[in-house]
C-alpha cells in the first residue's frame, strides 16, 4: 500500500514530479561537477605552473658534481618530477671574446622549459644551440665556429638559435656528452622541476639537503611563490563561485518541492481525515523526498562528472576523472535538501485541521 | 515568494559570475606580477653577457649602456598604466674588504683581504648590482615610485631595505652566510666603507651578490647614468598570431590595433620608442607561461560561468513551473467568470514578466555587490560589474522564467474550470 502509494503519487501528477526531479538533478550535477573541478583543478594548473621551469635548484658548491652524486638527485627526483644537469664554462671564441658555454640533456631541456623558443634542436655530435645575442657576433652567416678552452678547441656547427629573453641569449648550449669529452667537466647545476604540492617540494628539498651536503639546494622562489600565489587565489574564487551555484540550485529545490507539497496539502487532508496518522503522513512524505533524492543524486551525479570532463577537455586537454568518493557527499545533500524541503511545509499543514483544509480554506 | 526569491537569487549568481568570468583575468595578471619582471630593455648595440651564476665576466669597460634619465619616460608610453613596476640594473665588478673597524666588536683588522668567494679565489669576481629600491621619479607632473622592491616582489630583506640616495647596501644571504656578515656591519667596497642595512634573500643569482643603490654602482663603474639593462613588469594580454607579427608588415589599420593592445611585443616595442638606442624582448619564461595560466584560469572561470547560467536557469524554470501549477483553481475562477484564453495568457505572461524584471534588477543589485566583495576578500581590489550588463541579466531572467512558465500556462490555459475549481486536475 505504502510504496503504492508513492508511485502513483509520482504517476499522476508527472509534470510536477518531473519538475521536481530536474531541479534535484540539476542541484546534484552542480555539486559534483564543482566538487569534481576543485579537486582536479589543483592539479591540472599545478602541471601548467611546472611549464615555469625549474622550482629547486641544486648546486655543487665547489667545483662540480661526482656521476653518482647526479644519479642520487635524479633517484630522489624520480617520479616527482624532473632533474636536468648542467655544466658550465667560459670558453674563447676564435678572436678570443670570452662565451659561455654550457653542457646539458636536449631532450630534458625542452620538457623543463618549454618556453624557449628555439629554431631547431641539434639532432647530431657537434651540433650546438646558440643564442640570438651570441649568434651574430660568434658566426655571423652560421658557418662552423671553433670555441676554445684551456687550450683544447673544437668546431662546432649550429643547428638552430634560442631565444628567452633571458641569460641563455648569450650562450651556447651543447649536448652533455660533447661537452664532457670536450672540457672533461662535469656538470655542476641540476635544475629541478618537481610537480607536487608545496609541502612535498619542501620534503624533497630536505632529503636533498640531507643526501648531498656538498651542494646547495635551494627553493627558486621567484617560481615557489608566484604560483602559491595564483593558485590559492584561483582556488579561492573557484570555491566562491561554486558555493554560490549549489546555494542557488539548493534553493530551487526547496522552492521546488515546498510548492509541491504546499499543493497536495488536500491529499493530505483526505489521509488524515480517512484515519492516517501524523507520522504516516511524514513517513509517506520523506520516503517520496528520499526517492527523489536518490534518482536525483544518481542522474546528477553523472551529468555532473560528464559536465566536469568536458570542462577539464576543453580547458586544460585532459579528462577531469569522475570521484565516486564525491557521490556519498551530493548523496548526503539532496537528501538532506529535499527532507527539509518536504518535512517543514508539512509541519505547518499539521497545525491545521483536515477539515479546514477540505474546505479549501 | 520562493519563486521570487529563486528568481532573484539565479540572476544574481549570474550576474556574480559573469562580472568574476570577465573581472578575472584582470585580477589574475595583476597576481602574476609576482613573478616579476616580463619585459628587459638593453642596448642596442649591446654584445653579448659572460655570466655564470652570480659571476659577471664581462671584461670591465666593454658594452654599452642605457642612459638613466630616459627612465621616466616609461611612465610616458601608451599603455604606461600597464607598468606596474621597473627596475634597472648596473653590475660592476667590485674588491670587496674588511672595514677598516669592525663596529660590531670595535676591533681593528684594517688590509685583511675578505675571502667572500668560495675556495678563496680572487675576490675581484663579485659582482655588485646597482639598482633602484624604491625610489621616487618624476614624469611631467606625475610623481610614482618603482623599483626592485615591486618589480621582484620575491626578494626579501632581513634588515631594512637600503635608501636609493644613500650609500648603504643589500648583501645576499648566500654570501652573508659564508662571511657572517650581520645587517648594520660596515664592509669595504674598492677601499671605501659602506654600511650593510641587510641581507637579501632571493633564491636567485642575487643570493652570491652585494646589490646596491644605482648612484653608488654607477660611481663605482666610473659611468654616471649608465644603466646595463632595465627589467619592466607589465600587465599583458596572452599573446597570440597576431601579437607575433611584426608591426612594420601590418597595414596602418592593423598596425594601430597591433600598437592599441597590451601584448608583450606591442608594450616592448613602445619601451624602444622612449628609451634611445635600446632594444626591448621579453623574458619569455615569465611572459610565455603567465599567458599559459592566464588563459587556462580565465577558460576556466568562463566554462563554469556557462554551467552556472545553465543551471541556475534550469533550477529557476523548475520553480517557476511549479509555482504556476499551483495556481489552476485561481485559473478556474477566472475562466468561470468569462476570461477568454488571450486574457489569461496576457495576466500570466505580464506576471512572469514583471517577476524577472523585478527579481533581475534586484539580483543584478545584489549580484553586483557580491562579486565586489569576493574581489576585495580574495584580489584586495574590487570586481565591479559593468552596468551594461543589465540588460543581458534582464533578458537571460525573462527567458528562463518564460521557459519555466511557457508549459504551466498553456496547460492552465486549457483545464476545464469546472474540473479545476473542483481540484481535480
Amino acid at each position: 500500500m505504502y510504496f503504492r502509494l508513492l508511485y502513483r503519487a509520482a504517476a499522476l501528477r508527472k509534470g510536477q514530479a518531473v519538475a521536481a526531479l530536474t531541479a534535484i538533478v540539476v542541484a546534484a550535477a552542480a555539486a559534483t561537477a564543482m566538487l569534481n573541478l576543485f579537486v582536479d583543478v589543483q592539479a591540472k594548473l599545478r602541471k601548467e605552473f611546472r611549464n615555469f621551469g625549474a622550482n629547486l635548484v641544486v648546486e655543487a658548491k665547489s667545483g662540480s658534481f661526482a656521476p653518482e652524486q647526479i644519479s642520487t638527485i635524479e633517484s630522489a627526483v624520480a617520479g616527482h618530477g624532473l632533474a636536468v644537469p648542467f655544466a658550465y664554462t667560459v670558453a674563447r671564441d676564435e678572436k678570443d671574446r670570452p662565451i659561455v658555454v654550457a653542457g646539458t640533456d636536449f631532450e630534458l631541456v625542452r620538457r623543463l622549459n618549454p618556453w624557449w623558443s628555439v629554431s631547431a634542436w641539434p639532432k647530431s655530435s657537434g651540433e650546438v644551440l646558440v643564442g640570438v645575442r651570441a649568434a651574430p657576433i660568434l658566426s655571423a652567416d652560421g658557418a662552423p665556429f671553433t670555441l676554445q678552452v684551456n687550450g683544447r678547441s673544437v668546431l662546432v656547427t649550429s643547428a638552430g638559435m634560442v631565444r628567452t629573453g633571458a641569460g641563455e641569449d648569450s650562450r651556447v648550449y651543447m649536448s652533455l656528452q660533447d661537452f664532457r669529452s670536450w672540457t672533461g667537466l662535469e656538470p655542476s647545476v641540476v635544475e629541478i622541476a618537481a610537480s607536487s604540492s608545496p609541502e612535498e617540494v619542501t620534503s624533497l628539498l630536505r632529503t636533498l639537503q640531507q643526501t648531498l651536503p656538498g651542494a646547495d639546494v635551494r627553493a627558486v622562489r621567484q617560481v615557489t611563490e608566484g604560483e602559491a600565489n595564483v593558485l590559492g587565489k584561483t582556488r579561492s574564487t573557484l570555491l566562491s563561485s561554486s558555493a554560490f551555484i549549489v546555494c542557488t540550485a539548493a534553493l530551487c529545490v526547496l522552492a521546488t518541492l515546498m510548492g509541491w507539497v504546499f499543493d497536495r496539502r488536500r491529499d493530505f487532508a483526505i489521509m488524515k481525515a480517512l484515519g492516517a496518522s501524523d507520522l504516516l503522513i511524514a513517513m509517506f512524505v520523506a520516503g517520496e523526498a528520499a526517492v527523489l533524492a536518490f534518482a536525483g543524486a544518481v542522474l546528477g551525479f553523472v551529468a555532473g562528472s560528464g559536465i566536469a570532463t568536458w570542462i577539464g577537455r576543453v580547458n586544460f586537454h585532459a579528462p577531469v576523472a569522475p570521484r565516486l568518493s564525491v557521490f556519498p557527499t551530493v548523496l548526503a545533500g539532496c537528501l538532506l535538501v529535499t527532507l527539509l524541503a518536504t518535512l517543514l511545509p508539512l509541519q505547518l499543514l499539521r497545525r491545521i485541521q483536515p477539515a479546514m483544509i477540505l474546505r479549501g480554506e | 515568494m520562493l519563486v521570487a526569491i529563486a528568481v532573484t537569487l539565479g540572476a544574481a549568481i549570474s550576474t556574480a559570475m559573469i562580472g568574476i568570468a570577465t573581472g578575472i583575468g584582470d585580477k589574475i595578471s595583476h597576481e602574476l606580477r609576482a613573478y616579476g619582471a616580463n619585459l628587459v630593455v638593453t642596448p642596442e648595440e649591446d654584445d653579448f653577457d659572460v655570466q655564470i651564476g652570480s659571476v659577471d665576466l664581462k671584461p670591465a669597460g666593454s658594452g654599452a649602456y642605457l642612459d638613466e634619465a630616459a627612465l621616466p619616460k616609461i611612465k610616458g608610453i601608451f599603455w604606461r598604466n600597464n607598468i606596474v613596476a621597473f627596475a634597472p640594473e648596473l653590475p660592476v665588478n667590485v674588491l670587496v674588504g674588511r672595514p677598516a673597524v669592525d663596529s660590531a666588536t670595535g676591533s681593528s683588522r684594517a688590509g685583511t683581504p675578505f675571502d667572500f668567494a668560495q675556495g678563496g679565489s680572487a675576490p675581484h669576481n663579485l659582482t655588485l648590482v646597482g639598482t633602484y629600491f624604491s625610489k621616487t621619479l618624476k614624469y611631467g607632473t606625475q610623481e610614482f615610485t618603482t623599483g626592485a622592491r615591486t618589480a621582484f616582489p620575491w626578494w626579501k630583506v632581513s634588515g631594512a631595505w637600503p635608501a636609493d640616495d644613500s650609500g648603504d647596501v643589500l648583501v645576499g644571504e648566500k654570501l652573508a652566510a659564508r662571511s657572517a656578515i650581520q645587517p648594520g656591519q660596515e664592509i669595504e667596497i674598492d677601499g671605501k666603507s659602506h654600511r650593510i642595512a641587510g641581507v637579501l634573500s632571493t633564491g636567485g643569482a642575487e643570493d652570491d651578490q652585494i646589490i646596491a643603490p644605482l648612484s653608488l654602482a654607477q660611481g663605482l663603474a666610473g659611468e654616471p647614468g649608465a644603466v646595463r639593462k632595465i627589467f619592466v613588469s607589465a600587465v599583458t594580454k596572452p599573446e597570440d598570431a597576431f601579437a607575433r607579427r611584426s608591426p612594420d608588415s601590418l597595414s596602418a589599420a592593423d598596425r594601430d590595433r597591433w600598437y592599441c593592445s597590451a601584448y608583450p611585443q606591442s608594450i616592448a616595442f613602445q619601451l624602444t620608442e622612449v628609451i634611445p638606442h635600446s632594444h626591448a624582448e621579453q623574458i619569455r619564461q615569465v611572459a610565455q607561461n603567465e599567458g599559459n595560466v592566464l588563459s587556462r584560469v580565465k577558460g576556466l572561470m568562463l566554462l563554469i560561468t556557462l554551467a552556472a547560467l545553465f543551471t541556475s536557469g534550469l533550477a529557476v524554470s523548475a520553480a517557476m513551473a511549479t509555482a504556476m501549477f499551483e495556481r489552476r483553481t485561481e485559473v478556474g475562477l477566472m475562466k468561470a467568470l468569462g476570461a477568454g484564453q488571450f486574457a489569461l495568457s496576457a495576466i500570466f505572461v505580464s506576471e512572469a514578466a514583471l517577476l524577472a524584471c523585478s527579481g533581475g534588477l534586484v539580483g543584478f543589485a545584489v549580484g553586483g555587490w557580491l562579486a565586489r566583495e569576493l574581489g576585495r576578500s580574495i584580489f584586495g581590489s574590487a570586481i565591479t560589474v559593468e552596468p551594461v550588463l543589465l540588460p543581458v541579466i534582464l533578458g537571460i531572467a525573462i527567458t528562463v522564467t518564460f521557459v519555466g512558465s511557457a508549459a504551466a500556462i498553456r496547460r492552465a490555459v486549457q483545464y476545464d474550470p469546472v474540473r479545476a475549481l473542483r481540484g481535480e486536475a
